[in-house]
């Protein structure tokens, strides 16, 4: 049976703020991105592609920035995935310990970036921090660093906080999507004489599939948002060691007032993050299989 | 197996320790920081950098307004795509389907990307150093993922429920407050508290559109600590603390909502 027409008036207010907030903003930056705008004066010029052109030629910044977030991504991407799909696979039965692990584990996501990132700053704090006194407790004073000081490897320092900041999260989702695998499985599998790596290849894994596509694609759009983080523990610094797209695009609106150029490195940012998706999305479906 | 209870352990350990120095370290002086960094505080508990911040910041302020935008974008949020969830549904053609693939397709843009023209929108719009314009941009980028929880739930109802209402000679919006929206409320509590945990904590819009004490949220306001106090960790954990507070305690509480509510807000964060 079909609606009557007032369903049409259900849109209409979550529309118009969608539309005016969202996608006219989104599109215009398209848009400005072929402008040479300053964002304060009322008038500017069109330049054609000189922005895209500067970003992918003219700017050593922007290309070590590209660098940054992929070294980011990686790091986070892998450590963050089999971190939380190993922890899952001990804490998937649901006794009473387990429930109150996962709670724990989870407990980091809900607190906000910017408490993250002050907790961390301590923890990585070179004289008073607590990783650098663990280090030297264990006799490990040559491991001892500035570990986000150092532009060689602060960058990792921030996919580590990160790791911390989000695995819990993806735990949650592993555990669910395990606990949905049928028991019987693994009784057959057992019965088949298969040994636990065997069982686990056969029957967890592929059955694992859209929960591990759901965990990557998250944690990869999510490690090229982490906006917040980095500006908040090292502004990108030192030496633009730790500047990812999301930050460099702020400062070159919001410092620097080159608006344009800022428009061009957004839609730059959103082509990379949809191939990326898209590439994602197609390796993991190949591996999916129902039984 | 003493592998996996050693790693379940260290694991506990490397949240549960952290959380600790940060409760600790707000109850100590700065001099006691420096002198022993991991120590108990030597004076016993002493809530001098509570009374301290309280007087130094306007926390109240803070607090209240964080208050304010939090529970305003979490409402209208959810009225909103709860309507545009139930419009989907009920039309169940292509028109539905566009208009939820075109939500859909605001879950995988950065905020980054709209950010500048954004700013000078809301600059046109007199809608800077406003709590009214937190809140809309609020609404607006976290529409999509409500609409996406939210008609996923809502296309799961059975269709004979709507049918059976229309011939009673009942609304649409009957329909939607009478019947849809009692049995969307597991759905709609995940929702919320998804976006409560989204929107107290959100960082980039206030530091875009705020820069007036008076309408600071948190997040904001504790990042500015950082200007402002340094490597002042006794003052920068006791405004963790406070920001912090509310979500904890209602995580306490609320534990499995929570992680329901976290998780099916997973395809965006």
């Amino acid at each position: 049976m079909k609606a009557s027409k007032t369903i049409y008036l259900f849109f209409i207010p979550g529309f118009i703020l969608y539309a005016i907030f969202f996608l006219v903003p989104t599109v215009s930056a398209l848009f400005y991105s072929f402008t040479d705008w300053d964002g304060l004066s009322a008038s500017f010029q069109f330049v054609g592609f000189d922005n895209y052109s500067r970003a992918f030629t003219g700017d050593s910044i922007f290309r070590k920035t590209v660098g940054n977030n992929l070294k980011f991504m990686l790091v986070v991407v892998i450590l963050q995935t089999l971190l939380a799909l190993a922890f899952a696979l001990i804490v998937i039965k649901n006794t009473k310990t387990n429930v109150l692990l996962r709670a724990l584990y989870f407990f980091p996501t809900i607190l906000s970036s910017v408490s993250v990132a002050f907790i961390w700053t301590f923890i990585y704090d070179p004289s008073l921090g607590i990783l650098n006194q663990v280090l030297q407790l264990v006799g490990l004073d040559f491991l001892t660093q500035n570990w986000i000081g150092n532009a060689d490897i602060a960058i990792y320092s921030l996919a580590i906080t990160q790791v911390w900041f989000h695995a819990g999260q993806m735990l949650i989702i592993f555990v669910a999507g395990l606990q949905a695998i049928p028991k019987e499985l693994y009784e057959v599998a057992e019965i088949e004489g298969a040994n636990k790596w065997q069982a686990f290849r056969r029957v967890t894994w592929p059955l694992l599939a859209p929960s591990a596509t759901i965990v990557v694609a998250y944690t990869t759009i999510q490690s090229f948002k982490a906006f917040d983080l980095v500006f908040a523990m090292t502004g990108g610094g030192p030496n633009n060691s730790t500047e990812i797209i999301a930050t460099y695009i702020f400062d070159i609106a919001f410092r620097s007032y080159q608006f344009g150029y800022a428009s061009s490195i957004s839609v730059i940012f959103m082509v990379i993050i949809a191939i990326i998706t898209y590439l994602q999305f197609k390796a993991l479906r190949s591996d999916r299989i129902s039984y | 197996m003493f592998f996996r209870r050693f790693s379940l352990l260290l694991y506990a350990l490397l949240i549960i320790i952290p959380m600790i120095v940060v409760v600790l370290t707000s109850i100590k002086t700065r001099q006691e920081t420096f002198r022993n960094p991991l120590g108990l505080p030597e004076g016993g508990i002493d809530f001098t950098n509570y009374v301290s911040i309280f007087e130094e910041q306007t926390m109240a302020g803070y607090f209240v307004n964080s208050t304010i935008v939090t529970l305003f974008s979490v409402t209208f949020t959810l009225l909103f795509a709860s309507m545009i969830a139930y419009g989907i549904t009920r039309l169940n053609n292509w028109l539905g389907n566009v208009i939820f693939g075109l939500f859909t397709l605001g879950m995988m843009v950065p905020a980054q990307v709209s950010m500048v023209p954004l700013y000078s929108l809301m600059l046109n719009l007199g809608l800077t150093n406003s709590l009214l314009g937190l809140i809309l941009v609020n609404i607006a980028v976290t529409l999509p993922i409500a609409v996406f929880i939210l008609t996923g739930f809502m296309k799961t109802l059975p269709k004979e429920l709507y049918e059976a209402s229309t011939i009673d000679g009942a609304g649409n919006w009957k329909i939607f407050t009478k019947i849809v929206i009692p049995l969307s409320l597991p759905s709609l509590s995940a929702t919320a508290i998804f976006l409560f945990v989204m929107h107290w904590n959100d960082l980039l819009y206030p530091l875009l559109f705020i820069t007036d004490n008076a309408y600071k949220t948190l997040p904001l306001a504790l990042l500015e600590f950082q200007g402002q106090y340094s490597t002042n960790y006794p003052m920068l954990f006791t405004g963790v603390v406070i920001a912090s507070a509310p979500m904890v305690i209602a995580y306490i509480f609320l534990q499995r909502f929570f992680v329901a509510g976290m998780t099916a807000g997973a395809v965006k964060g």
